[in-house]
């Protein structure tokens, strides 16, 4: 990873993804050794994850579904979108399911799927023109795949 | 029509995301030519071609190229695949439907500047989206297009995909280079501008996916036929969104200047559940609102310039009747809120008591005095703050509060919203 690049600093952000998709999150622990493979310091990686809104520093559902409510999907009903959700979940916005399964965040950037609208992200899949029903069958089919939730 | 379209001109055509799909349609053609043709000519097709940046600057890509100090290298060139602009969605279709155009479009740009690493960032959200280009950069590497010696030069490219982790403000060029620098994405002071100093130091040319899209085309085709796809002051075609209250939301690729906002409405099916069209934002979340009065201006610059808003990155979001313009304008003010880098006061202070007086006003809790301070912020903000994201974030609020006065009047001290309230009496 360091060497794709003409400065190892760059790697920051790649490293960090390649370690948040082993753990699901990034522990104290792993930003430091992000800092000693890069010749950083353990503040200088952690300036930088905690920057960004897509990097956990606690362990998240292990889905996670992201409501976009910006214009365009609050224009087409996004809200009432995430107030269900969050009623049929039993989560407020940003809040996990007590059995690990899912995150939900009504709280982020503009998805770029406007055509679709009102739409959810579910990890890194894109769910679009969405009615309550059918964003309960959408979850619904993902909680019986993975049955046993979070170990 | 066919052959009035560029970017979505292979629109149908099988396997189009893999190398041997789109080079039956004669992909990679372009880079062939361009790399006989010689980086001087490609510079000079791009410049008669009048191709303009998309990604919301607008700014001519071949004299953003020229700006590029000669005989200084190493040289880079970064695609801002950072698309975050609230309404937009077409670079993601373009990444989407047609990852090797935007790769050969890419490879035809570092071949003209002469760079040996060009960089993709793309927007975290879009993972899958990016792990769709690092399967294609991988085939055009297995083929020669890319990495040592290509098609069998002594020019060397390497093209990286590098993912960002949510943040709109690395859509901000300067914010950008940071973010691939390693660092929090916030933006510097220009100038120097990146093409003089800007990845690692060394000069640097960001460009937007659908400008970078667009060079194959250019490339095979000449400038001169891309440029008369649009008129004389705004050429060539662009891919539009169309989202909000219409019957069918999308993408569609029109020849600029030729075209209205009334004929992109019409193509979107027009404005849903035949209810009357009220308001538009033309370009995306930044971008000022229009009104009924505006719907037979072109997509030109100067003419929606003179209208009072601006193309922006090529987004249209529609409002219908129903719609009101307070809560619109708090949604689009939250977000800004949010997404503010705290890196200068106007913005990281301006849009948080913007946000709190908006909330106010939404819920018909503020007072006229209070819609006056609203006034006031956003005028301290405006031209104030260190780079456009915080500006922006009063265009939309102060045009609509110009545009619909007494909507935002009516608000003041009515316990809730009237517009809502009125829709529930109709209803």
């Amino acid at each position: 990873m360091r060497a794709l690049y003409p400065s190892p600093r760059s790697a920051v952000l790649p490293a960090l993804w390649a370690i948040q998709d082993e753990l699901t999150y990034l522990p104290a622990w792993s930003l430091e050794v992000v800092a000693t493979e890069l010749g950083l310091l353990p503040g200088d990686v952690e300036a930088v994850s905690s920057f960004y809104s897509m990097y956990f520093n606690h362990q998240p559902g292990r889905h996670q579904i992201q409501v976009c409510r910006n214009v365009s999907c609050g224009l087409r009903g996004s809200d009432e979108l995430l107030r269900h959700l969050e009623n049929w979940l039993g989560v407020e916005d940003g809040g996990s399911t007590t059995d690990g399964m899912f995150t939900l965040e009504g709280t982020v950037e503009c998805l770029g799927a406007c055509g679709g609208a009102p739409m959810m992200q579910v990890d890194r899949f894109s769910y679009e023109n969405l009615t309550p029903e059918r964003a309960e069958e959408v979850l619904t089919k993902i909680r019986k795949q993975e049955p046993r939730g979070v170990e | 029509m066919d052959d009035e379209k560029v970017l979505t001109r292979h629109l149908g055509a099988p396997g189009l995301t893999t190398l041997a799909g789109y080079e039956k349609v004669g992909g990679y053609q372009g880079l062939r030519q361009a790399i006989q043709m010689g980086p001087e000519a490609i510079v000079a097709e791009v410049k008669a071609s009048g191709l303009r940046g998309r990604g919301g600057a607008a700014f001519p890509t071949g004299t953003k190229w020229s700006f590029l100090p000669k005989d200084v290298f190493p040289r880079y060139l970064c695609v801002n695949a950072d698309e975050s602009e609230p309404g937009c969605f077409k670079d993601r279709v373009l990444m989407e439907e047609f990852p090797h155009q935007l790769l050969e479009g890419v490879l035809i740009a570092a071949y003209a500047l002469q760079v040996t690493h060009a960089f993709i960032y793309i927007r975290g959200e879009y993972r899958a989206q990016r792990e769709l280009l690092e399967r294609a950069a991988k085939e055009a590497y297995q083929a020669g297009y890319a990495g040592r010696g290509v098609l069998g030069t002594k020019w060397d490219c390497e093209l990286i995909v590098h993912g960002g982790a949510g943040a709109y403000i690395c859509g901000e060029e300067t914010a950008l280079l940071e973010s691939l620098e390693g660092r929090r994405g916030q933006p510097r002071l220009k100038p120097p501008f990146p093409a003089v100093k800007g990845l690692y130091g060394q000069p640097t040319v960001v460009n937007n996916v659908e400008t970078l899209s667009n060079l194959p085309y250019i490339v095979t085709e000449g400038g001169a036929k891309y440029a008369a796809l649009g008129t004389e002051a705004s050429p060539g075609t662009r891919l539009f969104c169309v989202s909000g209250h219409v019957e069918r939301p999308g993408t569609f690729e029109v020849p600029m200047g030729k075209t209205t906002f009334r004929d992109l409405l019409e193509l979107a099916g027009g404005v849903w559940r035949g209810r009357q069209f009220k308001a538009m934002q033309p370009g995306g979340g930044s971008m000022q609102v229009l009104g009924p009065q505006h719907l037979d201006v072109p997509l030109d610059f100067k003419a929606v310039a003179e209208a009072g808003s601006s193309l922006g990155a090529g987004a249209l979001v529609v409002m219908d009747d129903s719609t009101c313009l307070v809560g619109v304008a708090s949604r689009l003010v939250d977000f800004y809120r949010h997404e503010s880098c705290g890196k200068c006061v106007p913005c990281r202070e301006g849009t948080y008591f913007e946000s709190e007086l908006m909330h106010r006003l939404e819920a018909g809790l503020a007072s006229r005095a209070e819609l006056a301070e609203l006034s006031d912020i956003c005028a301290n903000m405006d031209g104030r703050c260190f780079c456009p994201l915080g500006d922006t974030a009063t265009w939309f609020v102060m045009s609509a509060l110009r545009m619909f006065p007494e909507e935002f009047e009516s608000h003041c001290g009515a316990g809730r919203c009237p517009v809502r309230a009125g829709a529930e009496v109709a209803a």
